[in-house]
């Protein structure tokens, strides 16, 4: 937990500010530019206007000039100095968007550049040699509404859909010195209305804690979608030069703001907004982009309806260890379980021996004590018919002898010695 | 006025020279503003407030915390500690501090008991861990899939202030093994602790002899950055000045007009902010007033990264394949995922098949035993058998017998009733009569 300590006296970090304006001076700045419209509506003309310089020239022409048959996407790198700071410019073009007689999927080459550039970013980011990273990721995406003065096409409603949560979307009315300030106030309104109905997320100026400020940024909520006009031509106006576009009934003033909006978006996009629509890009955007492409990767194959849950806040990296971990546990618990059943199995056919064994060893005594039983009967037997005998031949013997003692009585009477 | 510096001087930006591919410059018709970028971005890291973490090490008593008192102009929290401590273990404290509309989120890292042990061979290691610490959870932040790095509260050590003890002769060991241990890991910055105990002329002897000794022991200290025009020369300066001699001192005293932070002695008074009696100044000014923002960044750029570097290849994360093209993030994820599960599937397949082998050994077994038993039943059954038939013998044995002496005495009783018939004595008589 931080303590809160006061200084009793000047100590010096109050120059961290300077030691980091004078690093980043020294770094350098990047920029890129999206801007996404039909051909006609003046992209070339305000990229012009709002950088003063001629990024597009006759030796490097705008995409108007450059007649596509598909959607293409194209890069121009400026380098640009001014009160010692450089800005690399990158300015994205997409000429052929809206030009074709059937639009669908004409979004697709432009989501398709903004997310190489991610994929580019991303992959430079976690390479293991990491060195200074360029940053091509998109920043700002300037989108041209056509001066209708109605609403909002099916293409511009498509195509902010499909890339407000890719990019920081600008919406610019293009050419708004074709539109009276009323007719201009009511498509104003009709824009916004639409963008909300369909809910698409455009950019968004950040809220501060000073006061002044958000009192400048509420009075820019209020004129959104900025309406614009560019040139390349300077007229002299009240013996002032001004850029602007000279008609017979005068002359649109680009930097006039009662003429259009055009300092506003200057002043937001590139004096005080270019940081945080940076900082957008990066924490937000590309952070989405991460995540997805990083969720995809970790969930691929296996486990399909962990995928459909939440997006995990673990690295790639951590969530393989812990299904490391997870599966390890699985394996204890299936051991378990094994060693379990392996001894139930083992228990059994043991106990089934033990059982034949006694049931055997049972049988077998039965059939010894039945032996026994009959040894002793036949004994007994035996010894009754022993008696019997015994006593027989001992009787006859007696017999025997009483015939005997007769015979010889008989036998002397025979012979008249007897009396 | 940096800013008025900056403007007069014409930096050319690092990465612009790299990115010589179809870059033209372009000149400006006019004011366009960009020129406010970096008030852009300074604005932005002032409303988030800045962080700063000091390490300092040293033997107990070299006056750490006096120090960071002094360059902080606060009292930070801590006891002194005592000698006995029996392992060197870091404490660390957070202070919100704000100077001017500048916050800084400080950390104040101690290392308490840094050399009090008999046997010093470990001491560096819970330092290097204490450190490697704070690089692996930033590398986990990193690493998430939802993560938010912009709010993270960055704890990696951005400075490490060693305090070498002012003897005057030269390094001890602790400190060259100490120090070698972290110069690749964080932002060294060697000074001399309570150099009011040297005289001037031992104090130049002593810093060219610890110069030369991290030279000759290859330590690699922190350098004040020159490549920046604005502070090159100051910066330059100040490297020779290396390591810096510094009292510290919380203590106020008169000193003409003016109370000013000193050291009172019996035979003079020490003034911190003196620059003829110590660098305090000078390691105030390099440390915060000019280089904070290096530091920070150094430790960013280099230190974390190399961290970063040896814990992927550690891992077996790589760049490019054997045939050097160049891996996508999603292809290394995926290749590591597959090995991963490869081996995770193996040690499945292991397990079951030592399961089936234990199966079949104790099924065996079981049958061996089941063998045994049937046999030694049959034999006991053949004894049986063995023994019904003795006994069947006897009884037919007695039966002969019994059948015999039915024989004899038939036999005899005919005789008799012969005998009787013939003889027809009146004893016979009496003997049937008496039979009967």
């Amino acid at each position: 937990m931080a303590q809160q300590k006061n200084l009793d006296g000047y100590v010096g970090f109050a120059s961290l500010p300077n030691q980091v304006y004078r690093k980043s001076v020294k770094r350098g700045f990047e920029f890129t530019l999206m801007v996404v419209g039909e051909s006609g509506l003046g992209k070339s003309t305000l990229i012009n206007s709002l950088f003063l310089t001629d990024l597009y020239s006759a030796e490097y022409p705008g995409p108007s000039h450059r007649i596509k048959k598909t959607v293409q996407v194209e890069q121009s790198k400026v380098l640009i100095k001014e009160g010692g700071v450089q800005l690399l410019l990158t300015i994205v073009d997409t000429p052929g968007f809206g030009d074709a007689v059937d639009n669908s999927n004409c979004w697709q080459p432009i989501i398709d550049h903004i997310d190489s550039k991610f994929e580019d970013y991303l992959n430079s980011e976690s390479r293991v040699n990491r060195r200074q990273m360029p940053d091509s990721r998109i920043h700002c995406c300037l989108y041209f509404i056509a001066p209708s003065g109605h609403g909002l096409k099916p293409l511009d409603i498509e195509f902010m859909k499909r890339l407000h949560e890719k990019v920081n979307v600008i919406p610019l009315i293009a050419k708004a010195d074709t539109l009276t300030p009323e007719e201009c106030q009511q498509f104003k309104k009709q824009i916004m209305r639409e963008i909300q109905e369909h809910k698409i997320k455009i950019y968004e100026f950040p809220e501060t804690d000073d006061e002044e400020e958000n009192r400048l940024v509420k009075k820019i909520k209020d004129k959104l979608p900025l309406a614009v006009v560019g040139s390349n031509t300077i007229i002299e106006v009240n013996s002032k030069r001004v850029r602007g576009r000279q008609y017979p009934w005068g002359v649109a003033e680009v930097e006039n703001s009662d003429h259009c909006d055009f300092t506003i978006l200057r002043d937001m996009l590139i004096r005080t907004h270019m940081q945080d629509l940076k900082d957008v890009t990066n924490n937000v955007h590309y952070e989405n982009y991460r995540s997805r492409k990083l969720a995809a990767v970790t969930y691929n194959g296996v486990d399909n309806n962990k995928a459909k849950g939440q997006l995990s806040t673990k690295s790639p990296l951590a969530q393989m260890e812990e299904e490391r971990r997870e599966h390890v546990a699985k394996m204890k618990k299936m051991e378990m379980e094994m060693e379990q059943v392996f001894e139930m199995k083992v228990k059994e056919k043991v106990q089934k021996l033990k059982d034949s064994e006694a049931e055997l060893q049972r049988r077998h005594e039965q059939m010894k004590k039945n032996l026994e039983a009959q040894h002793k009967e036949l004994e007994e037997k035996r010894r009754v018919f022993e008696e019997e005998r015994a006593n027989w031949e001992t009787q006859q013997r007696l017999e025997q002898q009483k015939l005997e003692a007769s015979r010889t009585l008989e036998k002397n009477k025979k012979k008249g010695k007897i009396f | 006025n940096i800013k008025q510096a900056v403007c007069s001087v014409t930096l050319v930006p690092d990465f612009f020279r790299s990115s010589g591919e179809g870059v033209r410059a372009v000149p400006l018709a006019g004011h366009v503003g960009f020129d406010s970028m970096p008030d852009q971005l300074v604005n932005k890291s002032v409303n988030r407030g800045f962080c700063f973490n000091i390490l300092c090490v040293g033997e107990t008593g070299l006056g750490k915390s006096t120090l960071m008192d002094t360059l902080f102009n606060t009292k930070f929290e801590g006891e002194p500690t005592q000698h006995n401590q029996p392992g060197v273990t870091l404490k660390s404290n957070t202070y919100e501090l704000q100077e001017s509309n500048v916050r800084l989120k400080l950390t104040v890292v101690n290392t308490v008991g840094f050399g009090d042990q008999i046997n010093k061979e470990d001491s560096y290691k819970s330092i290097v861990e204490f450190i490697d610490t704070q690089f692996e959870a930033y590398l986990q932040e990193e690493l998430k899939i939802k993560r938010t790095l912009h709010s993270y509260h960055d704890t990696r050590i951005h400075a490490c202030l060693y305090f070498i003890a002012p003897t005057g002769h030269s390094l001890k060991s602790l400190d060259l093994v100490t120090m070698k241990k972290l110069d690749s890991k964080v932002n060294i910055v060697p000074i001399v602790a309570k150099s009011d105990a040297i005289s001037k002329s031992e104090l130049a002897k002593f810093k060219i002899k610890i110069t030369s000794e991290l030279v000759s022991n290859g330590v690699q200290i922190y350098q004040f950055p020159t490549d920046d025009e604005s502070v090159a020369e100051i910066n330059s300066t100040m490297n020779s000045h290396l390591p810096f001699a510094v009292v510290g001192s919380t203590e106020e005293v008169k000193i003409g007009n003016k109370m000013v932070k000193a050291r009172q002695y019996p035979w003079g008074t020490v003034q911190v902010e003196n620059e003829n009696h110590c660098d305090f100044v000078k390691l105030r000014e390099m440390l915060i007033r000019v280089n904070m923002e290096d530091l920070r960044e150094q430790t960013h750029t280099r230190h974390y990264e190399l961290y970063r570097r040896c814990k992927l290849e550690e891992m077996g994360f790589k760049d490019t394949d054997p045939d050097s093209k160049p891996f996508s993030l999603q292809e290394t994820y995926e290749a590591k995922r597959n090995e991963f599960m490869g081996e995770l599937q193996k040690k499945e397949e292991e397990m079951r098949q030592m399961f089936v082998q234990r199966v079949k050994e104790k099924e065996a077994e079981l049958k061996e035993a089941e063998k045994e038993l049937h046999e030694k039943f049959d034999r006991l059954k053949k004894l049986h058998q063995d023994e019904k038939k003795k006994l069947e013998e006897k009884k037919k044995s007695l039966d002969d017998e019994v059948n015999m002496f039915k024989q004899k005495k038939t036999a005899a009783e005919l005789l008799l009733n012969q005998a009787q018939q013939a003889g027809g004595s009146t004893t016979l008589k009496r003997d049937k009569e008496r039979k009967k």
